[in-house]
């Protein structure tokens, strides 16, 4: 009988497709949050493996900021058609065009054009379920995270009212207007998406990976220059520099790290001998309020 | 330790050949832990150690945590361990809900999924949820303390949620200057009350989660132990075994259909091995088929195993969707609505017998009442506890364990959770707020059991051996002793068949007799009912009885209508392939409505009779009699003559 083991990814895979289809079987319009990052990624590709050979049977959702990086949009357009998914784009239309990190502040930024854009797009279209690639060992505060997380009508988290999750039984009945954030990832740590995109050879936004990119350096964060709608300070001038980004976000939010690193592996090698933890890239996480406030308001 | 240095682990292997460290970190298994302890028995501190030393800590963390070790701090050294999980005191100060945390940590042997569940009044409820998805429990004992109380109530809650392997972490070594005989007792005091609870593996390790000995390197001050370190036993403790590869289950969660040529069913095999081409039925409906393919995350494969989430396709049209089970036609589990359950309350208001709640199980989500609380559990000292208050009713507060019966509206396919986790654990929601409010393991379908079921063959019974064989009595009687199993539907023409057909047999000078309804439900099987689980051992009885009569040479004819495909093979295999001669009388229902003879079909129809075969009761006919008649157009007679001529031809009457 011991031929018939799972290895830990292949156990990790098996829970997060039961979790997918779970959800899809019993919400009416479960909907993905799409961030075009690497935990995206392998999220939507257990998606695809779930519904096999069918298609995936609900669509993606991208908050859209309207500044992540240029590489990024391209690859949501290529995403759409590998996948054959439909990938709704929502940009909060009371901030188009006018919000920026730079006018208003990464804080404020975050705010208006992800937090509050994604409750519009969720009232917009109905949706009461949202997948999303978050892990409980990101963060602190997450381990204690549910794989179903309740919200209000008022896409409000209530730490109080989050109900006990036993075996794989999911308990997915909600009243009218509520809804669910589903975290099929939360089990997977930031070693296993690694050792997964490389077993499964899943394409990731080229942004990862070590190439020569233009960058100013700002309290001590290397910044990428990535339009020209970047505001350069008096005597700022952009230097090349080799770099990858260890998570994607909008880019004058996110910092890059100075790698050699051009494949998965190097990129894990180098993550297992440095010494610093994986969010400190995320300009925002400085930002006062924690990610347990971030969360009851609404932010993944 | 004083100065906290960070180390990386498999740093040589990481930077000569990153390909390798990731192919063997690929294919390591993962083990689950839940951490139970009271209050300061030192549980943050052993986790905070674990992650330390197996060195999942980034240089940024341990700088803070040295920080905070000087400011927050419990202990006197510059680095306290308990701060990297974020310790319950923290949480009670900044009013956070206290709740099972989820921590991750690996080595080169597995990736370690550890619950933390805080020991805190809160405890039932949490170690409940930690519990239900563990492998393996570490229970805390501070040394200076010994077994406690909460040691108990945490042991038994392990077991009730089925863990099978134990470690015992005897901490504070160091407080009790690493005693041997302290230790010593500790163990034997846990084992004295612990043999009740059916572990099957429990292991004892003394060690200073605060000063590190044996929790992941050998201890200089516990020398006397040669055991294995805390880290050691946890990454080579054996879980293979633990899971059931016997049963297949696989309950279905979706159906896939991306065109008409595809009718994929989905679902996480919940134990068994499931082969391409093995006859399954599908419950509750019992229709029957085959495996045509399997798909897998990788694609096709000949078999799938429990844990693995796949897609099957039957060989034929039948009705499959989202609440069903596809079993093994010759290993199906209960099929019913009443259940008895240990349930886990959790929630502030209390369960009440009598109240009606949603209960999901496996992917099914079924109305039904909590008929009746038959005790509670004192968890302290492992008892059950009659506890009606004056009005004679029980009720189940928060964190309280009671066993009780459930009845649904419509029935589920379950197994004890003891033989199935999956198809054994159910949630019950409540219909208004929608919030969980307790969880069940179901200990057994409510019948009133007769004693058969139960008892196994007694290692006292010895088959005696006649000096006479059955051979030397079919000589005798110039025939063999063979079974005519007539199967069919009410009044379609089993009985009048079996009549002619004995009459023949018995002008033609064949010794036969006939089993029916009349002679066998008036006295052997008197006890029992119509229920599946009656109808099954109703005939199991008559297999047996109908083996014994060929064994002494008779031929039996049985008339019944052995409904079910998996009772009749059942039948099949006591009786013997060669000697069992499945008849399908197969007349039409409208035919057999029609005739009524004894005006069962118009009781069914208004009710009066339930859970009557064809009417609200499934008849599967069979996929491969040994013969068919067709009463329709054919006398009696001319049936018996059919079936005469086909007992010839087998060679089993000269
Ligand atoms: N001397 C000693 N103290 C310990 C040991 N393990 C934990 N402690 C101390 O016991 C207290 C409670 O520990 P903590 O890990 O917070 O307990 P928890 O409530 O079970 O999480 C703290 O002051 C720890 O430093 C040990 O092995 N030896």
């Amino acid at each position: 009988m011991s031929g018939y083991n799972l290895s830990h990814l292949k156990q990790l895979e098996a829970e997060s497709i039961h979790i997918i289809r779970e959800v899809a079987a019993e919400f009416e319009h479960p909907v993905m949050m799409y961030s075009i990052g690497k935990d995206s990624s392998v999220m939507l590709h257990l998606a695809q493996k779930a519904f096999a050979p069918g298609k995936i049977p609900f669509p993606l959702l991208h908050v859209d900021t309207q500044w992540k990086f240029k590489e990024m949009y391209k690859f949501r357009t290529l995403i759409a058609e590998k996948y054959d998914v439909d990938i709704k784009i929502w940009i909060n239309p009371e901030g188009k065009d006018q919000v920026s990190p730079f006018s208003h502040g990464s804080e404020k930024h975050t705010q208006i054009m992800k937090t509050d854009g994604l409750k519009q797009a969720l009232d917009h279209y109905k949706f009461d379920a949202a997948f999303g690639g978050a892990r409980r060992d990101e963060e602190k505060s997450r381990a204690k995270e549910r794989v179903y997380s309740f919200r209000n009508e008022f896409h409000q988290w209530d730490p109080k009212n989050q109900r006990p999750e036993l075996w794989n039984i999911y308990n997915a009945k909600i009243d009218k207007g509520e809804s669910i954030r589903v975290f099929p990832l939360s089990n997977w740590t930031e070693l296993d998406i690694w050792l997964y995109l490389l077993r499964e050879d899943i394409p990731i936004v080229p942004l990862y990976y070590a190439a020569e990119r233009p960058v100013v350096e700002r309290e001590g964060t290397l910044i990428m220059v990535d339009d020209d709608r970047m505001p350069l300070k008096d005597g700022e001038i952009p230097m090349q520099k080799k770099v990858r980004f260890r998570t994607l976000g909008c880019y004058p939010l996110t910092g890059a790290v100075e790698s050699e690193a051009e494949t998965v592996e190097e990129i894990v090698q180098e993550m297992l001998l440095t010494t610093t933890s994986e969010r400190q890239g995320r300009v925002i996480d400085g930002d006062k309020s924690s990610m347990e406030d971030k969360k009851k308001d609404g932010y993944f | 330790m004083s100065e906290a240095t960070y180390e990386i682990q498999e740093e040589a292997l990481i930077r000569g050949d990153i390909a390798e460290y990731l192919n063997r970190h690929e294919t390591k298994d993962l083990l689950r832990i839940l951490t139970c302890g009271s209050v300061d028995d030192g549980k943050s501190t052993l986790i905070g150690r674990l992650l330390y030393d197996s060195h999942m800590i980034y240089e940024d963390q341990l700088d803070k945590i040295r920080k905070d070790s000087k400011i927050y701090g419990t202990t006197d050294e510059d680095f306290d361990p308990a701060l990297l999980t974020d310790g319950l005191k923290a949480e009670r100060e900044q009013g956070i809900t206290i709740d099972v945390a989820y921590r991750y940590f690996s080595t080169d042997k597995r990736k370690f999924i550890i619950a933390d569940c805080p020991g805190h009044e809160q405890y039932t409820r949490n170690m409940a949820t930690g519990a239900s998805t563990c492998n393996l429990a570490t229970i805390l004992i501070d040394a200076r303390h010994g077994v406690i109380t909460q040691t108990k109530r945490h042991s038994f809650i392990c077991s009730l949620l089925g863990i099978k392997h134990v470690v015992v972490a005897v901490n504070k070594m160091d407080l009790v200057d690493w005693s041997e005989e302290k230790y010593n007792a500790i163990v034997k005091d846990y084992n004295a009350f612990v043999s009740r609870l059916g572990f099957s593996d429990i292991h004892f390790i003394p060690l200073s989660a605060l000063k590190g000995d044996n929790v992941v390197d050998h201890s200089e001050n516990l020398a006397w132990y040669d055991g294995p370190t805390f880290l050691h036993h946890l990454e080579h403790v054996n879980i293979s075994t633990d899971r059931n590869l016997i049963d297949m289950r696989l309950p279905v969660q979706y159906v896939i259909r991306p065109n008409l040529d595809f009718r994929g069913f989905s679902g996480t095999m919940a134990s068994g091995v499931l082969r391409v081409g093995d006859a399954v039925a599908s419950l509750p409906s019992r229709q029957t088929s085959k495996i045509k393919a399997i798909y897998g995350p990788d694609g096709e494969m000949d078999e799938a195993f429990a844990a693995q989430a796949i897609t099957v396709t039957l060989e034929d049209e039948i009705d499959v969707s989202r609440g069903n089970m596809l079993v093994p036609v010759n290993n199906i589990p209960h099929l019913g609505n009443e259940f008895e359950a240990m349930v886990v309350w959790m929630h502030e208001e209390a369960a009440e017998a009598g109240k009606s709640y949603l209960i999901k199980h496996t992917s099914s989500m079924v109305p039904g009442l909590l008929t009746d609380i038959r005790y509670k559990v004192d968890v302290n000292r492992m008892k059950r506890e009659k506890n009606a208050d004056s009005a004679g009713t029980i009720s189940l507060e928060l964190n309280e364990i009671g066993r009780c019966h459930m009845t649904l509206h419509r029935p589920i396919a379950f197994d004890p959770y003891e033989k199935n986790h999956t198809t054994g654990a159910f949630i019950i929601v409540d219909r208004l707020s929608n919030l969980t409010l307790g969880a069940g393991m179901i200990v057994d379908r409510v019948v009133s059991k007769p004693a058969h079921k139960k008892a196994p063959v007694s290692q006292n019974i010895v088959k005696s051996h006649s000096l006479v064989s059955q051979a030397d009595r079919e000589k005798l009687l110039n025939q063999k002793g063979s079974t005519i199993w007539l199967t069919g539907l009410s009044g379609s023409g089993k009985s009048t068949v079996a009549q002619e057909l004995e009459k023949e047999l018995i002008a033609q000078g064949r010794l036969c007799y006939i089993l029916d309804g009349d002679n066998v439900r008036h006295g052997l099987n008197r006890d029992l009912g119509f229920s599946m689980e009656d109808r099954t051992e109703n005939i199991r009885r008559i297999a047996e009885v109908s083996a014994l009569m060929n064994d002494a040479g008779v031929i039996v004819i049985s008339s019944f209508i052995s409904p079910y495909i998996s009772d009749r093979a059942s039948a099949r295999e006591v009786i013997g392939d060669s000697d069992f001669i499945e008849v399908f009388i197969d007349t039409p229902i409208e035919v057999c409505e029609q005739r009524d003879p004894k005006g069962l079909y118009k009781k069914a129809r208004s009710g009066e009779i339930q859970q009557f075969t064809g009417i609200s009761d499934p008849y599967e006919a069979p996929q491969s009699a040994e013969l068919t008649v067709k009463t329709e157009n054919m006398e009696p007679t001319a049936a018996a003559e059919l079936i005469i001529d086909d007992l010839r031809s087998r060679g089993l009457i000269g």
